[in-house]
């Protein structure tokens, strides 16, 4: 996605990245961030919370008019209402993220993409 | 309060233990382009572009090539109303929240209400999807080449970005 964003902001399109796994953005590098500290799946705010998705959009909008210079980044005030305790989970041998199922899929497609890959077809 | 995942790292453990012995090799560019924003935005022009698979119900049929992971893109129009639309992606963390709320990643009803009190101007008549694609370049050379192409096309001024 920030690549995306990198071709758009190249060609005279300003963009806005709202997102939750800042370090994967800022390690690409945009134009301008908005982060929010909540689970991957959530970077516009709480399910079921309009108010604060409306807060995170407009956040993002006050980006687009104030950001003077590449890479500015606002961390959202937003906190996760049932704690913290994801992030020490995610990505974890504990907590496996795909089901099993979802994984074999996964590899099927990976597996599928290498072969194309290695006859030249992508 | 705890800080922030990293993810870079924290993916690259987590396959590690899962044998995996190569990381990913996340993009990285020292050099950022930048547009300043060219006019106020009640003025400008917005559209939505996301990872996030959004589909459109009775329609799941999509431009794009996404079941080999190669890459691809395609659009819906701006005015599917929210409840017409899900995401079929498993890519998010399945434990701590879900994808029902389209809102919370898509956010198509907070952009649609800020046209509504001016505070941008429209919304083009298509917004995007793009895949995750495992080549950069494809990305890069192909998909967000036709994504500028329709924003383009749409007189696009604003795009709003959102990797679920």
């Amino acid at each position: 996605m920030s690549l995306v964003a990198r071709v758009l902001e190249e060609n005279g399109i300003s963009t806005v990245v709202l997102c939750t796994a800042r370090d994967i953005v800022e390690t690409c590098g945009v134009a301008r961030m908005g982060h929010s500290d909540f689970p991957l799946g959530s970077p516009c705010g709480e399910p079921h919370n309009k108010a604060q998705q409306r807060e995170v959009v407009e956040i993002g909008f006050k980006l687009l008019e104030t950001a003077f210079v590449p890479r500015t980044m606002v961390q959202t005030p937003f906190k996760w209402s049932k704690g913290d305790a994801w992030k020490d989970l995610v990505f974890t041998p504990e907590q496996p993220y795909q089901t099993p199922e979802i994984e074999q899929r996964w590899l099927a497609k990976k597996e599928h993409y290498r072969k194309l890959k290695a006859e030249g077809k992508v | 309060m705890a800080s922030y995942v990293r993810y870079i790292d924290r993916t690259r453990d987590y396959y590690k233990t899962k044998g995996y012995e190569k990381p990913y090799q996340w993009a990285h560019f020292e050099d950022v382009p930048f547009t300043p924003l060219k006019k106020p935005l009640a003025q400008c022009r917005v559209t939505l572009i996301s990872t996030s698979e959004i589909t459109v119900r009775g329609a799941e049929h999509k431009e794009g090539d996404d079941e080999s992971n190669v890459g691809g893109m395609y659009s819906i129009p701006s005015n599917v109303p929210v409840e017409k639309l899900y995401s079929p992606s498993h890519s998010y963390d399945r434990v701590a929240t879900t994808l029902e709320d389209v809102d919370a990643f898509y956010p198509t009803t907070a952009l649609h209400e800020a046209v509504k009190t001016g505070r941008i101007g429209s919304l083009a008549e298509r917004f995007h999807g793009v895949y995750n694609a495992y080549s950069q370049r494809r990305t890069r050379e192909r998909d967000a080449m036709e994504v500028l192409k329709r924003c383009r096309e749409d007189g696009v001024d604003v795009a709003v970005l959102v990797p679920v």
